[in-house]
């Protein structure tokens, strides 16, 4: 039971960073029905830039927790912006081309990415400095460890999670979002300047991936220019379980998908550990498509 | 009343759209002059909804220019002709229905708010003070049509003609000098189009407001409108008063066919 608990703990901790980047891609799905297959590498950006302010800040000598501060916000602030500009450059030329179109122009943004942090740092993966010392924490007798790692990581997810319910239901560009992810052409005709709520989604979208992204860092202390690559697909189909469009399906389906994982691997059966995320994914696109919190929408016609 | 001796609201010159090889309007020339309510009727598919979409700026004009308030506003983006004072409904009701109606109003007053999203977050006093006036003038409109009492509701559980009547609420809450109603009494039954029509001359009187309307129902157009237009086929076939639209010929022609 305790070793049950202990995974279960290990695997929220997994979960919460998949919720963080799924939540992307259910905002970016929710406003202009694309899955936006570079936002793994987002993320991927996200932790470089993590650790290169996280070196730096701690190298002028700052205390620990102002430069966790400072390097998650860099990083969600420089990752924001990367957000907007890919959507800028390649996605909005191409609102009025099929979706596929648009599909594989992201995988294209995606390999660009990918493979642009390749030629510039190298394929090998780098130490991601660990930025606060871990503390280990005894529960129920010492039979569960919780780290100091993963309860910031779990606390981090839920300030972030509140903020973005904020953002969504209490302020003007939320409503707008809101409405655009409902009808674009009404919002537009009710004087909602539609270019900028997208950019502000794929914003905030890739400001939580970068947030993921040094949360990973500090987690397993190394970062490669491909690590986007899988915690991405994760993502996409913590997207799916949840139901694409919907915020808090992502929320779920993360922290789902990461107990799910983390048990599999707990009972040994380690190597079968994606092999079970994607069987997730073919299973709940075979039996309810809309996920567990989507609406089943029928096409306008 | 003539576009020489009062003030032109809305000028069209020579629009046409076309759709590939169809031409959904051609060469359509007409003028409303500020404070008129215009009537715009025809078959189906005359081209009146696309005349709509081309004055609120859905698509551009293949030709021909449309000037707002003494500006080119053809081509424009919706957001801005939104903006700059032209707001409408739709024939097939396109409110955000997953919203309260209270939320489907408020979304057309942003455009005049004052606080940002950081003052929002923040809590700022400014926050406070935008938000209080926008919601206060949100159910001052609702309160016109009615709907106050229901305004914590979502928008898609209203019935049918109160949802009509939120669209119309949520045009006039962006502070438009032209509103465009496609349809306005669509599917409403005699008592209620009443109803609706007086409304809608009360809030021209109330909100200084020019209007145009696609309407069906000719009884209620006659009634109402100080002059018309009439479509076919994308063309322009007649314009006057309703005295005149009654008995025109081409008209008759139009809706009844040839005489045999």
């Amino acid at each position: 039971m305790e070793y049950f608990i202990q995974q279960l703990i290990n695997g929220i901790s997994v979960g919460s960073i998949y919720a963080l980047i799924a939540l992307g891609y259910t905002m970016v799905y929710g406003i202009i029905k694309l899955i936006n297959f570079a936002h793994g590498d987002v993320f991927m950006v996200g932790s470089f830039i993590g650790l290169f302010s996280a070196k730096y800040f701690a190298s002028v000598g700052f205390p620990p927790v102002i430069v966790l501060i400072l390097s998650l916000v860099i990083s969600m602030t420089v990752s924001a912006l990367l957000g907007i500009t890919i959507e800028r450059l390649a996605y909005k030329p191409l609102r009025r081309a099929s979706r596929i179109a648009v599909l594989i122009t992201a995988i294209g943004v995606s390999f660009l990415l990918e493979y642009t942090g390749v030629y510039l740092l190298g394929p090998q993966a780098k130490g991601f400095p660990e930025i606060i010392n871990k503390h280990q924490f005894q529960l129920f007798g010492s039979s569960v460890q919780v780290d100091s790692n993963q309860m910031m990581t779990l606390g981090t997810t839920v300030v972030l999670m509140i903020i973005l319910q904020y953002i969504v239901h209490r302020t003007k560009i939320g409503k707008a979002m809101r409405a655009v992810s409902f009808d674009m052409e009404a919002a537009q005709l009710m004087g909602i300047n539609v270019d900028r709520t997208i950019s502000a989604t794929f914003a905030i979208g890739s400001a939580l991936a970068a947030a993921a992204g040094v949360i990973f860092g500090m987690t397993y202390n190394a970062v490669d220019p491909m690590m986007g690559v899988l915690p991405g697909l994760k993502a996409f189909v913590a997207a799916v379980l949840g139901g694409i469009g919907s915020i808090p399906g992502a929320l779920v389906g993360g922290l789902l998908l990461g107990t799910v994982e983390t048990e599999i691997s707990s009972l040994g059966y380690s190597s079968w550990r994606d092999g079970v995320a994607f069987a997730i994914l073919i299973l709940i696109l075979i039996f309810k498509p809309s996920g567990l919190f989507g609406k089943n929408v029928r096409e306008k016609v | 009343m003539t576009a020489s001796t009062a003030e032109v609201l809305l000028d069209v010159q020579q629009a046409s759209r076309s759709f590939g090889g169809l031409k959904a309007l051609s060469e359509v020339s007409l003028h409303i002059n500020r404070g008129e309510l215009i009537g715009l009727i025809g078959p189906n598919g005359a081209g009146k909804t696309t005349l709509f979409n081309l004055l609120t700026g859905v698509y551009p004009p293949s030709s021909g220019s449309i000037i707002l308030n003494n500006e080119s506003v053809g081509g424009m983006k919706p957001f801005r002709i939104n903006r700059k004072g032209a707001a409408r409904t739709f024939q097939n009701i396109r409110l955000f229905t997953a919203m309260t109606v209270l939320d489907n109003v408020k979304i057309a007053f942003h455009q005049h708010a004052k606080h940002s999203m950081f003052t929002s977050m923040l809590r700022l006093p400014k926050h406070f003070s935008g938000e209080g006036e926008i919601t206060q003038k949100a159910m001052d409109i609702l309160k016109i049509f009615n709907l106050a009492d229901q305004f914590d509701e979502l928008a898609g559980n209203m019935s049918y003609g109160n949802q009509r009547r939120l669209e119309i609420a949520r045009a006039l809450a962006a502070g438009p000098k032209l509103l465009l109603l496609d349809e306005p009494a669509a599917g409403m039954n005699p008592n209620e189009t009443r109803d609706l029509m007086n409304l809608i001359a009360w809030i021209r009187e109330e909100f200084d407001l020019t209007i145009l309307l696609i309407e069906h129902d000719m009884s209620l157009v006659m009634g109402v409108c100080d002059r018309i237009y009439v479509l076919d086929r994308g063309m322009l076939i007649a314009d006057g008063s309703p005295l005149e639209i009654r008995n025109n010929p081409k008209v008759i022609e139009a809706y009844l066919g040839q005489e045999a």
